[in-house]
Parts: structure tokens; sequence; C-alpha cells
């Protein structure tokens, strides 16, 4: 067991863990984030992303040791139901959802894209999130809910 | 509105909280625990009292019990808009308690597209029966006849004079109605206060409207509780250890394999069960996956590929034929026909493919049980739960909790059984997830099925006789079933006539929505091959075998209208058609697709990419569908692309239009994923694609542009819109593949490789002819 400190959605977390436990059962287990989801354990499905310091990784792929004083953010660290930022909002107005298991990282992929390349055309977008698995068939209303945030985001500036 | 979102919001994620505390009911009687609970012999809720279905909180909130769940489709959000129209109260004001086998009486598990088809008038007329008591006393109250009165939003007042009225949660908020209702029949048949008059649909003002769905916000923000995320206090975490291959015997179980993995509490072995529980989740997989078990040799086998299971499918005597259709003279048919013509389609073995693992929390303590699971029919899981434990039903509580999207018998319950068994073995809560390949290997599938047609037509075209043959095995993992820990501990067996009769993989489909007037359409369920439980083991996956069906009835219908040179379309309205909406349907498709009149294929172009367009027609429980898909192929690699699909649809009353979006396009994504990509790959022993990069789903940049026409029959009630389209998008773009390349594809899933060999072997026909 190691104690290992993780700056996470802003805030300083010490956990004391087998320091191989990948990231996603530190976050979900012993912080109790339900945003990250267990998909396949195989970085393959993207249901797992968070972001470390800008860029998305599949929690369930790097092992908590080496997050040591990084900036994690999960989709809770994006806002709440009550004050959801622009990409959830997004996703709420266009209803892209359906068992929404793999929203998680779609979202947090979506972010990390976005910061990046601020008016993607739907092509980039498509690309974007290509590795990012969605079984109920939700994709139109993903790729829709992307665009919108990105359109929001040009028109008002917000990040 | 936007300020009762907020209370309403905050109200149901209060009522999440409820999850922990629940779980502690102590010595009481679990009915006398639980607020709403009715008097059944063992607590359980009545169907013949309204307090079973309705609570009107002193809040204003109104509680309404109901065991079907949703499943990832939005059916809370319609279920609700139902009660609120027929209570006459503001959507806002409805919170729903779903599959909580304390609390809700049984309506059947939620499957085959069936909630707001079956449960919905069932709700509705509780609600309406809700409605009339509370004006019974609103009448009394105000003085004033029931007649004299008018109801907006809960405020109960007098016509005319708004300023006498009284509050339904006045009137009632925090008592029970102690009002008996007539309810006779159970399950799906159920039939609540029937003769009680429900709102006219014209009159609607909330059903048929795009109300958001009250889960997205919680499931964008990480706040919405699923199966996964449910913690309760003292809780451990188990993983299971299965062979991935015909379940067999564990002959040597070595702890000291693991004794060096921190966190281990026990290793759990009953007979041929074998699981781990630790204190960490990390513990528990690092130590199933440690853990060195070797399993017998199983004494069954699979056949060797998929050609060996074709051949199986078809030498093997069936043990019984539906006789989905049978009238004419199939002989005389023929003799009267000017031309016959013949073909065999393939379809694979599909998974589910479920995104999140099946996961529960079991809470086992001396003789009694809670339960966490995001199961179909928590009733059922109760039953399998008390069996499994040797306690009676009443001692078990079953609390759904959503999973991943579902669209079938997975693996909620067997997950259940796992987490309790080792709840018991520990004496603690057990969270157990299954992991990757566990998910892959036991879902049960969607069975392969080997079709044949035949039919002939006379010389102006009409079908003289139409012979459809299915060949398919049954569920072996029926919804009720032993499920694999029973199996495993010998508690349980696949039982005398495994694999069972009864539960055969649905009929329709197979062309009998034309009516032909000699036809004959047969399903024939062939044994399954051997006793043992495996990876291939089958279950209802979403519109259980008419998405086959429908990709071999509906490439035959197209064989035969290219055949005499005939527009698709025009061939389709030509034949005699049992239900006239199809009709309307195809030409609303069409119409939207910009279809040009014209037989298949289109004439071949010199370059790479052939386009080509195909259609498709389906009827669902009434549910019916017509499909229109355009596509590209790249005639070097074999590369089919779906560019868009045009899709008319008439599930009846339309609840939620958005809503009925959200599950076309669903449908469509998953029926374009299934027919190109997907194929379940096994041999002798087991199944070889255990992950994702060997089990191919669509992904983003293959999805084609979805156009959606709705067409709304308010006159025919809720016919249900869970299934209903995915069944004709593979036949349809099977219809534009033929009419890109002039080749028939009759093999699913429809890769590269296939369309090649395809391109090949009628190449290799024509320069023989």
């Amino acid at each position: 067991m190691s104690r290992i400190s993780l700056l996470v959605n802003g805030k300083t977390r010490v956990v004391d863990v087998d320091p191989e436990t990948p990231l996603l059962y530190v976050l979900r287990d012993n912080l109790e984030l339900n945003g990250p989801k267990f998909g396949c354990g195989l970085s393959q499905c993207g249901a797992c992303t968070v972001i470390v310091e800008g860029r998305s990784v599949r929690s369930c792929g790097v092992p908590v040791s080496a997050m040591q004083n990084r900036s994690i953010t999960t989709l809770e660290g994006l806002g709440s139901s009550t004050h959801p930022n622009y990409l959830q909002k997004a996703f709420i107005e266009e209803q892209a959802a359906q068992c929404g298991y793999c929203i998680n990282g779609m979202i947090m992929t979506a972010k990390a894209f976005l910061d990046k390349n601020a008016n993607p055309s739907e092509t980039e977008i498509k690309e974007a999130l290509n590795n990012n698995l969605c079984r109920c068939g939700t994709h139109l209303r993903i790729v829709r809910a992307v665009k919108r945030a990105a359109h929001e985001k040009v028109q008002t500036g917000k990040v | 509105m936007n300020t009762k979102s907020i209370s309403r919001r905050q109200f149901v994620k209060g009522a999440s909280g409820l999850i922990v505390a629940f779980n502690l009911f102590g010595s009481h009687m679990l009915g006398q625990s639980i607020g709403q609970s009715g008097s059944g012999p063992d607590g359980s809720p009545q169907p013949t009292e309204l307090d079973s279905w309705l609570k009107v909180g002193s809040d204003g909130i109104i509680t309404v019990f109901t065991s079907k769940v949703d499943l990832g489709t939005g059916v809370l959000t319609t279920l609700s808009q139902v009660m609120a129209e027929e209570l006459d109260v503001a959507f806002d004001r409805i919170h729903m308690i779903t599959g909580d086998t304390a609390e809700t009486i049984d309506q059947s598990q939620t499957s085959g597209s069936r909630t707001m088809h079956k449960a919905g008038p069932q709700l509705r007329q509780a609600a309406a029966a809700g409605r009339q008591e509370l004006l019974k006393l609103a009448s009394a109250e105000l003085d004033t006849p029931v007649s004299q009165l008018t109801v907006n939003d809960g405020v109960v007042s007098v016509v005319g004079k708004p300023s006498q009225n009284v509050t339904y949660w006045k009137l009632l908020g925090g008592r029970r109605f102690h009002v008996t209702i007539t309810a006779t029949g159970t399950g799906a048949a159920l039939k609540v206060a029937d003769a009680v008059p429900a709102k006219n649909p014209k009159d609607y003002k909330i059903v048929g409207t795009s109300v958001p769905r009250i889960d997205i916000p919680g499931k964008v923000t990480g706040e919405f509780t699923y199966s996964q995320d449910v913690r309760i206090p003292g809780m451990l975490h188990g993983r299971v250890i299965r062979p991935l291959q015909v379940l067999s015997e564990p002959t040597s179980v070595d702890e000291s394999s693991i004794k060096n993995i921190s966190g281990v509490v026990k290793v759990v072995k009953e007979k041929r069960f074998v699981g781990v529980v630790s204190t960490t989740e990390w513990g528990a997989i690092q130590a199933a996956k440690a853990l060195k078990v070797v399993w017998s040799t199983p004494d069954a086998k699979l056949p060797a590929n998929r050609d060996a299971l074709y051949d199986y499918l078809d030498s093997t005597k069936s043990v019984k034929d539906q006789v989905v259709a049978d009238n004419g003279n199939l002989q005389s048919g023929f003799s009267q026909g000017h031309k016959t013509l013949e073909a065999t389609y393939h379809w694979p073995f599909h998974m589910h493919g479920m995104i999140g693992p099946s996961c529960a929390v079991a809470d086992v303590q001396g003789d009694r049980a809670t339960i966490w699971a995001g199961s179909q029919g928590t009733h059922r899981t109760r039953k399998a739960v008390a069996d499994l434990l040797g306690v009676p039903e009443r001692n078990v509580r079953v609390v759904y909790a959503e999973g991943s999207g579902c669209y079938g018998r997975l693996c909620a319950d067997d997950v259940a059984e796992d987490a309790a068994l080792m709840s018991r073995a520990v004496g603690k809560p057990v969270r157990v997830q299954w992991m990757r390949h566990e998910e892959h290997a036991w879902e049960p599938k969607g069975t392969g099925q080997l079709m044949t047609v035949r039919a002939a037509v006379d010389a102006q075209g009409n079908v003289t006789a139409w012979d459809f043959k299915d060949r398919y095995f049954p569920y072996t993992a029926a919804p009720d079933y032993p499920l694999l820990a029973s199996m495993q501990i010998g508690l349980k067996s696949n039982g005398p006539g495994f694999p069972g009769n009864g539960y055969e993989y649905g009929t329709t489909a197979g062309g009998d929505l034309y009516g032909f007037s000699n036809q004959r359409v047969v399903c024939a369920v062939i044994p399954w091959i051997q006793n043992e439980q495996s990876p291939l083991r089958t279950c209802n996956l979403r519109a259980p075998g008419a998405v086959s069906r429908a990709f071999a009835s509906e490439s035959f219908i197209d064989e035969i209208a290219a055949s005499l040179q005939m527009d698709p379309v025009q061939f389709r309205l030509k034949c005699p058609r049992n239900e006239k909406r199809t009709a309307e349907l195809l030409l609303a498709a069409t119409k939207k697709a910009g279809w040009v009149e014209r037989p298949s294929p289109a004439v071949a172009g010199s370059g790479t990419k052939a386009t080509g367009r195909g259609v498709a027609i389906s009827d669902r429980d009434g549910a019916i569908v017509a499909v229109v898909a355009e596509v590209e192929v790249d005639k070097p690699t074999g590369k089919v692309k779906v560019n868009r699909i045009t899709i008319a649809h008439d599930c009846g009353l339309i609840a939620n239009p958005d809503g009925v979006k959200n599950q076309i396009e669903g449908n469509v994504v998953q029926g374009v994923s299934r027919a190109l990509l997907e194929e379940v790959q096994f041999d002798e022993l087991g199944m070889k694609n255990v992950d994702w990069n060997s089990y191919h789903t669509i992904r983003f940049q293959d999805i084609p542009e979805v156009e959606i026409v709705l067409i709304d029959r308010p006159e025919l009630g809720f016919l249900g819109a869970g299934e209903a389209s995915i069944i004709p998008v593979p036949a349809a773009i099977a219809n534009a593949v033929f009419d890109a390349i002039g080749v028939r594809v009759r093999d699913i899933p429809m890769t590269p490789e296939r369309v090649l060999t395809a391109m090949r072997s009628q190449a290799n026909n024509n320069s023989k002819a």
C-alpha cells in the first residue's frame, strides 16, 4: 500500500492503496466518483475516460502511482444537473443518451478534443470519438451534442 | 416550470439515497417496514388496492409504483407522462418507484417492446381510478357534484368559480386511498380498473409531447445511480471465475496461487462455483485473474465453426415445427407458377454487447437478503435468489437499479445469484461485477438461423406460392430458466426437456405480413447440441428472430421483384398485404428518400464505387415500419458503407415523439452494425471473440444519416417503439447492396470478404452460363 496524493476536480485527495491499482477503481471506490465507468478494463471502449492535465485518458489502463500529484478531472468536475457545463448542457438539450453508460467517455473525450479544436467539422468530431463505443446507437445525437457545444463555446467564449 | 424541475430533481435524488436505508430492515417483516406495501399474505402489494399503484404525498408529489423498469429507453419518462396526463397534474409531480419487489406489483418483466403497449394501459387505468376517487373526495369537500368540477395541476375547482378549490394533496396528502379497484389476470395480461373511463386521446396535453427525459441530467453529470454505482456500508468486492468454454468442473483450485494478493477475504468454492471476495475491487480482480483453477475438459462439444453449425441446423430433425401460416394449397400454387425461385439465407449468433458488464450488490443476513440489480424482471430475480438461498420469497427483496443498455435477457440475474452466494459465504454485503471477457462469453446470445424460401410467380407477376422455413435453436437461457450459479452448485439443472419447449425465438417476419393465398411459414426448433450451458447459450435479442427472418423474407421479395424486372416498391404494393397501413408507410418512406421507380439492380457504372438503394417493411405486433437504405459499395474491397437510412414508423399513439426518434435511431444503428459487422466466433469448446477488438460493433465514422417520418395514430393506442424499427434494416441494406452491384449477399454479416466472395461466385456462374 502507498499513500498517493491526487488533485481531483481541483481538490487534493490522498489515498492509501496498492500503487498498481488502476486509477478507475481509486476514483470510483475510494473517492466515490461515479462518472467514470468500468466497461472493459482493456482501454477499448472509453467508458472510463477522465482528463489528466488536458488529455483524455482511459482510467482503467493507468496505475494510480503514475498520477501522483497530477490534476485529474472527472465528469463530476465539469458540472452538476443544476449547473451543467456547456457540454453537459448540450447533451441534455440534444437528449443525447439512452442508457447513458458510455456518455461519461463521450463527454470527457469531447471536452479534451474541443479544448484543442474549438471549431471542428463533423468529420473531425466523428474521428475524435471513433474509439468510444456506444451500444444503444446514440451516435447521431452525441455528434449533434458535441457540435452544439462547440458552437456554444465559440459563441460565448465559455470553457 | 423551472422551479418545479429543480424540486423534482432534488426529490428524486433524495429518493435514490433511500437505497442504503432500505438495506437494513432488521427484524421487521419486509412488508411492514415499507410504507406502501399492501395487505397480501406476505405483505406484498395487491393489484386490487389502489394504494398499490399510487400515493399522493402531502408535498404535492404523486408516487407511482410499477414493476416495469427503464432499461435506457426512456419509458420512465413516457409512463410518467401517461400518469400526469390521466391525473391532470404537471409532469414534474410524478415520481416513479420501479422494479422494487417489496413495493410493486409484478406486471411481468420489461421486454419485447411491451412496456407502453401493455403496462401503459394498466397504469393509465390506475391513474383514472385515482382521479375518480380524488374527485369524489373533492365533491364532498366542495359540496359540489363531480360533474361541476374541473382539475388543473391537481387543483380541483368548481367550474366557473375558480376560487372554490381544493388540492389533491390537501384531500389525501400522506394518507391512503383505502379503495378497492378491479384487477383480473396477471403480468402483462393484468387488467386494472378497466371499467373506469379514461381520457380521450384527443384531449391529451402531456402525452404526445417531447417531454425531456428525466434521467438524462443525472446521466451526463455522474449523479445517476446505476446498479454499478450502488454502495452500501461494509460492502466487499467479489469476482466470479468461470471457464470461457462449455461449463465444466473445476478439478483443482490452488489457493496458494493468490497468497501474495492483499485484501483477499475468501475463495468461495461451492461444487462447481468458484469466486473470490476481497476488501477492494482491484484485489478481487487480481485474485480472480491469478487464482489457478484447472477446469475439466467438457464432454460436450460445440460445432467446430460456422459451417458446421449451419450443417447441424440443416441436418437435424426439429423438436417442433411452429406453423405460423398455412393456407391455400402450396402444391397447386407451385404448379400455377410461371417460374420458381429458391434461396437460402444465413444468420450468425449475435451478441447484445452491453457496454457495462453485469453488476449486482447482495446483502445476505441470516435468512434474509436484499439485492440491487439491473434486472428486467426483479420478481423473477427474487424467486431465483430465494431458491438459491433456500429461504421464502418474502425474505428476499430485489431493488431495481438501472444497468447499462439491455436489449434482451442478459446476466443481471446471473450476477445477482453470484453476489448472493458470495455474500452468504462471507456474511457481508458483496458487490460483483463481471469482467469484459465474462460478459462477452456468458451473455445469452441471439441464435444463429438458417432460412430457406421458395416461391412461385405466374406470368402476371403474382406470387402463387410462398414457402418459408426458418431453422433455429430455442432459448437455452430463457428468462426463468435456472441461472448459472444455481446450476454450478447443483441446486438446479437444465432439467427434463432441456433446452425447453415454449421458449422459441419468435415467429414473425417470415413473409407472413403479405398474406399470400398459397403459403406456408414454418419456424422449426432444432434441439440444442448438448446439455451443458456454454458461451453459445441463447435467449431473446431485440425483436427476437424477426430481424433475421425479415432479412431473408424481404431480401427474397426483392429477388422476386428483380426476376420480374419490377421496381421493389411497386412489387410490394402489388402483393396482397394483411395490413393496409403498410402501403402508406412504404409511400411515406420512399417519398422522403426520393425513391425513383425502376427495377434493381441499377445500371452498372464504370467507377470503383457503386451506389444503390433498397427497401424493406415489417410489422411487429401492429407496429409497422418501412425502411429505405442507401449504400455505397467499394468494388475492389467489397466494403459496404450505409450512407443514409430513411424510415417511416407507425407505433400507434405516440407518447413522446423525441423519445420514439431516439429509439428509432438506436434501432437503425444497431441494425446496421449487426448487418455489416457482427458475428460470434466459436470453436468446439467455446467463444473466440471475448473483447471489443474481436467482436466488432459500429463506430462513429460508419454511422449513416437517419431520416425519420413518424406517423401518429392515437386511435390505435400504444403499440411499442423499442424494437420495431430494427427489423427491416438488414434486409433493406442487403437489397441496396444488390441494387448497387447486382450481387445478392445472403450471409450476415455482409463483411467485405463475404461481399467479395459473393461477387466472385456470381462472376463464376456468369462465365459458366
